[in-house]
């Protein structure tokens, strides 16, 4: 992707002087037109400034235990209550924030690059580069996925890269699919026979004009796996693979809190696994304000 | 067919107002539009895009899109009152009582079933036909429509047609029932010339034959005046004029009338004719006298074959008793003809004649099976297509598309789009002498700097199409290939367009290739016509020459089918 970047950064456009502002204009629009794509919006803010700050505003502090106060209930002291240790769990949800979030994002970013490069290519230059994409994503899809991803993680490591990696290679397919379809839809569109004629090469093409215009729907792909990416990393973590304790991380607390349940000590799996759900919720319901915001068709 | 004053119209529009909620507010489509349609009729709803033509005719039929609805007047159909119909009866009437002919006859057909079982559905869902006898009746219907081995085609899928034949099944279908009303949105746009005279002459037979009355929507005042008997014109949602089709060609009332019929080209018209009477710009100096000598471009023997799919059993290819590969197809057949500097040459034919084929060999998009492209004395042809990016020349050999939507990129602004080949294959350049150029060649091409930082979905057609026209003259080309420039444009556009294209070439000296089905606007522009069929070229030579006196059947025909406006009379 360093090429399509270089592409874009080069000072090749004659600048729309008011393109950032219409976008943002535009945004405005889309978030105010639609309560639950600005609900959305809003949580995903939320989110952020918690990944960004969360070791900051957090209370306690979210490793160090405390034994004589273990197992306390939700109180105004411990918002979310104590765990075994009696580590404070608003605490450690607040912080584990950044590290699901950043597992997420770096998975969808790389699945993106690769998944929708591929997935380009594929439905544009077709022959053999189309069939050896298709055959991979088949052979990947053959595969139950969260198993593929047990075992991508237990085979390179037990990492968070790993989890990165893994999490990446399963939701390749879905990528590489997607982007195959469109890019062939456009191949032979007058835009890009139009570029032809005015010297673009086929990979310039590939990034400068078809790219550009599946972005919207690769959009809403990216919104949804990046949830799928969250509860993927909270599962693995959760069966004991990736991130280790006592990090704090979503998946590990469930994991911990679950053996409590039984004997009523519900808060400790309850409000780590309330916080993914929030989180998966939120970016399912982003993607369609997203493709909105992308498609300047939508803008006017 | 003037005697509505006894007969009580069939279908009667009065007052009508429609209005699409849309994100910025409510738009008026359709205002106080009023008209009629006798029995046994034939209405021409004529007016350019964006007229609502057809919006007035969907709520005749009550198939508005759920943002749009009727806010004021009434619709009449035999007595009845449509906006007091159910939902089902509406049902019944549709299909039974009127039915509707689309513009696209094959997204009107469902892919995946057989013509002849889409027939035999409708006939059943009107009870006009019992599951035992509906494959027959389908079968008499699709005789009736011309379509030769009715009984074998039953059983066709409509990718297995041509347009034509897929119009006339859509016509079949909307027939099946006997209607009493037919609509027909542009029923022939998109088909050639010879398809369109044979699609309307049976629309018309059959409807006369049934007493059947028809609304017609086109742009083509040609094909108006040709098959009409009233005509209404529209502009704007309002209904400017309604006379009888002599009466409106001879003496057009409303400016908007007067506007349209001079845009349209005919026999006798001249390319500054088409413009409106108060736009008079001076002819263009042309600093080439006559077309120089010297030839640009020279194609001989070019060939493109297409491998057929081979069918055969590969099994039976691996004993060797297999039947030998199938003869591949050949969409250009060895054509041999040069282009001069500073000459337009038009390149002519119907859909599947070779001629977009060609014209793609030529700007080195396809590569040619054989033969040779000599441009300025160099084998272009010797390149292979896909390297042709890179190549010298490749700045000097410039298209401009077919539909001006489909060949912006939705993503670039005007000023992106026509910077574009001049970034890829000009000279480097500041950003400041760029948007300089951008703007030069905005004023040549007549679009409003203002327009040059929207996107493609801002802009009208003609404001795109002159997008186009500036990228592919952004490198001062020798040869500029137009393929069907206006076929999606308005006719007042397409006049403005023309005129364009004309002042550039006597201003620059370039060669134009004008690749069209549409005779009309070959004439006015171009100084040569070649005619191609079935990928062999059939004639060549002046235009005057070929279009006065063709010397094959072939051009005769294709010059028999167009249907012209009569000429307008001066002295009104």
């Amino acid at each position: 992707m360093s090429r399509a970047a270089a592409m874009t950064a080069a000072p090749d456009t004659p600048r729309n002087a008011t393109g950032l502002k219409a976008l943002l204009r535009h945004g405005a629009f889309v978030i105010s037109d639609n309560p639950v794509t600005g609900l959305s919006f809003a949580l995903f803010v939320a989110l952020a400034l918690i990944a960004i700050f969360g070791p900051w505003i957090a209370p306690h502090d979210a490793f160090a235990s405390n034994t004589a106060a273990a197992l306390q209930k939700p109180s105004l002291h411990h918002l979310f209550g104590t765990d075994q240790l009696g580590r404070d769990i608003f605490s450690r949800v607040l912080v584990a924030t950044r590290l699901d979030m950043t597992i997420a994002i770096a998975s969808v970013a790389l699945v993106f690059a690769l998944g929708g490069v591929a997935g380009i290519a594929a439905g544009y230059f077709g022959g053999w580069t189309d069939r050896v994409v298709g055959r991979v994503s088949d052979t990947i899809m053959a595969f139950p996925l969260f198993v593929l991803a047990m075992g991508i993680v237990a085979a390179l490591g037990n990492t968070v890269t790993n989890i990165v990696i893994a999490t990446a290679i399963i939701n390749f397919p879905l990528y590489a699919r997607l982007a195959r379809a469109e890019a062939n839809i456009r191949r032979e569109a007058g835009f890009v026979q139009a570029a032809r004629l005015t010297g673009n090469s086929d990979w310039r093409i590939l990034l400068m004009q078809i790219l550009p215009n599946i972005l919207p729907l690769m959009m809403v792909q990216m919104s949804l796996t990046m949830g799928y990416a969250i509860l993927n990393a909270a599962g693995l973590s959760f069966i004991g693979l990736g991130v280790r304790p006592p990090t704090p991380e979503w998946g590990i607390m469930v994991a911990e809190g679950a053996s409590f349940i039984a004997s009523g000590e519900w808060w400790i799996a309850v409000f780590p696994g309330l916080s993914l759900m929030l989180a998966v919720f939120c970016f399912n319901l982003l993607g369609d304000g997203l493709r909105d915001i992308v498609d300047p068709q939508r803008r006017t | 067919m003037s005697n509505q004053t006894t007969n009580p119209p069939l279908l009667d529009i009065d007052d009508v107002t429609i209005e699409f909620s849309t994100r910025r507010g409510i738009v008026r489509a359709v205002e106080k539009v009023s008209f009629s349609v006798a029995k046994g009729e034939t209405l021409a709803l004529v007016g350019e895009s964006g007229s609502g033509k057809s919006v007035t005719s969907y709520a005749a039929m009550r198939i508005l899109d759920r943002a749009g609805r009727i806010a004021e007047g009434s619709i009449v159909y035999s007595g009845m009152r449509l906006a007091e119909l159910s939902e089902a009866e509406m049902r019944d009437l549709r299909g039974r009582e009127m039915s509707m002919i689309f513009q696209n006859p094959r997204a009107a057909l469902n892919p995946i079933r057989p013509i002849g079982v889409q027939i035999a559905d409708v006939l059943v869902r009107h009870a006009r036909a019992t599951s035992r006898d509906a494959k027959e009746k389908a079968i008499a219907a699709l005789e009736e429509v011309r379509i030769a081995n009715a009984a074998e085609r039953y059983n066709a899928y409509p990718f297995e047609l041509s347009g034509g034949m897929c119009q006339r099944v859509v016509i079949a279908l909307a027939l099946a029932c006997q209607p009493q009303l037919l609509i027909a949105d542009e029923p022939t746009t998109g088909l050639d010339v010879t398809t369109q005279k044979a699609v309307m002459d049976l629309v018309v037979e059959l409807t006369k034959q049934r007493d059947m009355s028809t609304i017609l929507i086109t742009h083509d005042l040609g094909l108006a005046a040709a098959y009409c008997d009233r005509v209404a014109v529209m502009e704007k949602g309002k209904l400017v004029e309604t006379a009888l089709a002599a009466d409106i060609f001879a003496h057009p009332q409303h400016p908007y009338t007067r506007r349209l019929m001079r845009a349209t080209p005919r026999l006798d018209s001249t390319l500054r004719a088409l413009l409106p009477e108060s736009d008079e710009r001076a002819e263009v100096e042309t600093h080439l006298a006559q077309p120089a000598s010297d030839v640009i471009l020279s194609i001989e023997g070019l060939t493109k074959e297409y491998p057929r799919i081979d069918r055969t059993n590969p099994l039976l290819k691996l004993v060797g008793k297999a039947a030998p590969a199938p003869e591949p197809f050949k969409a250009v057949g060895g054509i041999d003809f040069r282009i001069r500097r500073g000459e337009s040459v038009g390149l002519v034919g119907e859909s599947g004649c070779g001629k977009s084929t060609t014209s793609m060999m030529l700007m080195r998009l396809i590569d040619p099976t054989s033969g040779r492209i000599i441009f300025a004395g160099e084998d272009i042809s010797a390149t292979p297509a896909r390297d042709f990016a890179c190549h010298p020349k490749r700045g000097k050999l410039q298209m401009v598309f077919q539909d001006p939507t489909e060949s912006l990129n939705p993503r670039y602004t005007a000023a992106r789009a026509i910077a574009d080949p001049i970034l890829r294959l000009g000279a480097p350049m500041k950003s400041a002498a760029l948007r300089a150029r951008c703007e030069e060649l905005a004023r040549l091409v007549g679009l409003p700097l203002e327009l040059l930082d929207r996107l493609p979905h801002q802009l009208s057609g003609g404001q795109k199409a002159r997008i186009g026209i500036a990228r592919a003259i952004a490198l001062d080309p020798d040869l500029v290939v137009l393929d069907e420039p206006t076929a999606a444009l308005d006719v007042s556009v397409q006049a403005v367009v023309l005129n364009l294209l004309h002042d550039l070439k006597q201003r620059s000296g370039m060669s134009y290739l004008f690749v069209s089905h549409d005779l009309n606007v070959v004439r006015l522009l171009c100084d040569r016509v070649i005619v191609m069929r079935a990928g062999q070229i059939v004639e060549q030579g002046p235009t005057e020459q070929v279009l006065s006196a063709p010397a094959s059947d072939y051009t005769r025909a294709l010059l028999e089918a167009i249907p012209h406006p009569p000429a307008q009379d001066h002295a009104a």
